[in-house]
């Protein structure tokens, strides 16, 4: 099956691991993998913070970008969430009921990793192997911005030697975007929080399916000088012995 | 000042934050169990949302059917512009009667138009008598949570202030139940003594001119049955077609707001009846701002809000800083999309980003008010109105939005990443490395890898 990767500019620029195990994975699993590389940011910071018109003219260009592609995997629930979502949103609020409509369409074609390996390729079980204990976070907006469910644990459950642990609170992490700076004391006290309930649970990684998410867990654990890493939920499906 | 540093304020009071972690955890979980017992709890949700749209939708006319219902039953209606014409309506009322003291049913409404002061200034002294707006009163506070308005209290420091005003002398226990008695024995005599009592609405029944008041303490039925007078000060957005709305509604707040199947008290009022409760009924019908947040297409599902509170307690925000850092009646979620809507774009220009955006509001409200969709709709409205501030912000996202435009200068800011790294980036970076590290800038970007492996 042909698929295209739509990375997010942060996994592309700051986190490429997660972008060559989508590709990885996706190979393996017996898809044709195209990276658009006209490709940059799909408008969310901008549009989640009040940039309206910039924000959509960058999930414009997506529609050209990706105007041939019949299925889109994207490692970013957020920017999945946001091509579903808001973005045809603030097109209808700013009147353009036309690009709206197209990116209903796109949003129709676009599908979160997990989604994609679960609803399209119908596999739990991909073939990995990762031995060590693992707690998955769900993202808000995957949880329940996508409602994602159990997607991701299942795919997580099938990995060999990986045992998988969860995290007692489903709160925020406190990222949020620009709310992790504006808001910065607010956003250390939710990650304070987070990071406590993460350890808790004895895990060696901690996973999700948002590098946004996971750099703030990671930035919060390196500062803490903690034993424990982060890892995309791509990274641990893609892992072989 | 700004939520920002509200917030830091109120992170730094240890005690404050024991007492809300606590609070919020306990209904949290009292309202999910609550919840998990209706199995049609999704479809009453989505029914509380379409009998508020449609109320909206026709609001001038439920407001002219609930004027001409409570007048067939000899109550009289006033219309209220604002906070100043409300307040002087109530007050003109009580002066009629010669009342210098009145009590008063908890009433976000009447906190939003600031009564008590105004009375005050009038020299009409109103008397609280919910438990936790006593305890505010007493204590020259004010509200921080829209259902428990003394949540950032414990029962230790409500022990010392009964000792220092109610039951001054005495020496109390901090057991809940003695410190309840204690304002029970003060309010009672209140009750007893004054004739004149205000109160807000949950709801109003068009068809019938029904105004109700659902409430845990029965001060809410002591006020409304014993005096001789009542005015009742009511949104317009708090109106009902039709009594049998009423049956949804009544199952969507008790579980959203305490987490009870059933509130303990549901008081319910046509007008008046001789001989039974107060002889003279008034209703004031406050617009204060709400026709304007109901011109907002996007804006105007947050009048749908029917001040249960849930939002508040699920939200990480508002569950770590309190009420007070939102510096309004309304504080959380719905307060950040309401305050800034009801009182003005600069007048509250930081509310719509006192939000990490996460949805666990919109999965808890009962009339399903997607409040991340209007936080992002008022960054918007923020952003293009509100002029002046933010300088550095505006540069940086268009400059970002320019560079995003195109591949080729896509691509070249890419090469920046490097300077991501080290104390300089540190010390730009400030707000979030204050508490957390940068990442690692990669050696090659996805996009550099992915063209050396094509062209192998």
């Amino acid at each position: 099956m042909p698929v295209a990767l739509l990375l997010a500019c942060f996994n592309d620029t700051l986190f490429p691991q997660v972008g060559r195990t989508t590709v990885e994975l996706l190979e393996r699993l017996g898809c044709q993998v195209s990276f658009p590389a006209e490709q940059t940011c799909c408008g969310q910071m901008h549009g989640n913070s009040g940039f309206r018109d910039e924000a959509l003219a960058l999930a414009a260009r997506l529609l050209w970008v990706f105007r041939d592609e019949q299925a889109i995997v994207c490692p970013s629930a957020s920017c999945v969430g946001w091509m579903r979502e808001l973005a045809p949103a603030l097109a209808r609020e700013a009147g353009d009921a036309e690009l709206a409509g197209q990116l209903d369409q796109l949003a129709a074609r676009t599908f979160e990793l997990t989604e994609f390996l679960c609803d399209e390729l119908a596999v739990e079980d991909v073939g990995a192997t990762f031995p060590h204990r693992v707690a998955y976070h769900p993202t808000c907006h995957s949880q329940r911005g996508l409602k994602l469910g159990d997607r991701p644990r299942r795919l997580l459950g099938a990995v060999r030697g990986l045992e998988l642990l969860e995290i007692p609170s489903e709160d925020c992490c406190g990222f949020g975007g620009t709310f992790a700076v504006k808001n910065a004391d607010v956003s250390t006290a939710m990650l304070e929080d987070k990071l406590r309930d993460i350890e808790a649970t004895g895990a060696e990684v901690c996973a999700a399916v948002d590098s946004s998410c996971l750099m703030q867990i990671s930035g919060g654990l390196r500062r803490q000088r903690s034993g424990m890493r982060t890892l995309h939920v791509a990274e641990i499906l893609a892992a072989r012995p | 000042m700004s939520f920002p540093s509200n917030a830091a304020i109120a992170l730094d009071d240890e005690q404050l934050r024991r007492n809300l972690h606590k609070a919020t955890t306990t209904i949290r979980a009292k309202r999910a169990g609550a919840v998990a017992e209706l199995p049609d709890w999704d479809e009453l949700r989505e029914a509380g949302a379409a009998i508020k749209a449609g109320a909206l939708a026709t609001l001038p006319e439920q407001l002219e059917r609930l004027e001409a219902a409570v007048t067939a039953r000899g109550g009289t209606v006033h219309w209220a512009r604002d906070a100043a014409e409300a307040n002087a309506t109530v007050a003109e009322i009580a002066e009629r009667h010669g009342a210098d003291e009145l009590i008063k049913v908890k009433s976000i409404t009447t906190d939003e138009i600031e009564l008590n002061d105004a009375l005050g200034q009038r020299g009409i002294t109103a008397h609280e008598t919910d438990l936790a707006e006593l305890v505010n009163q007493l204590a020259g506070d004010w509200s921080s949570h829209i259902l428990v308005p003394a949540i950032h209290r414990n029962r230790d420091e409500i022990r010392s202030l009964f000792e220092r005003t109610i039951a001054s002398g005495q020496r109390l226990d901090d057991d809940p139940s003695a410190l309840t008695a204690t304002a029970r024995a003060h309010l009672r005599e209140l009750f007893l003594r004054v004739p004149f009592a205000v109160s807000g609405a949950n709801f109003a029944v068009a068809e019938t001119g029904t105004t109700m008041v659902v409430e845990s303490e029965g001060n809410g039925r002591m006020c409304t049955t014993l005096p001789q007078v009542l005015v009742t000060v009511m949104g317009i957005e708090k109106v009902l077609p039709s009594w049998r709305d009423l049956e949804v509604f009544l199952q969507l707040l008790p579980r959203s707001s305490t987490g009870e199947r059933m509130n303990p008290y549901t008081s319910l009022w046509s007008g008046v009846r001789a001989g039974d409760g107060p002889q003279e009924f008034h209703l004031v019908l406050l617009d204060n701002g709400r026709t304007n947040v109901l011109a907002d297409e996007v804006g105007r599902e947050a009048l749908h809000c029917i001040r249960c509170s849930a939002c508040l307690n699920v939200c990480p925000v508002y569950s770590r800083v309190g009420g007070h850092a939102y510096d309004s009646v309304y504080p959380g979620p719905i307060g950040a999309i309401l305050t800034p809507q009801l009182h003005g774009l600069d007048a509250a220009p930081t509310l719509p980003w006192a939000s990490s955006l996460c949805g666990a509001c919109l999965e808890v409200c009962p009339v399903q008010i997607d409040i991340p969709k209007l936080l992002v709709h008022l960054r918007g409205r923020v952003t293009r109105e509100v002029r002046g501030g933010r300088r550095a912000e505006r540069t940086g996202m268009k400059l970002i939005a320019w560079a995003f435009a195109t591949r080729r200068r896509y691509e070249m800011a890419q090469r920046l990443r490097r300077l991501g790294r080290g104390p300089l980036a540190n010390a730009a970076a400030a707000p979030w490395a204050r508490s957390r590290e940068l990442p690692e800038p990669p050696a090659q970007t996805f996009r550099e890898w992915w063209r050396e492996r094509r062209e192998d």
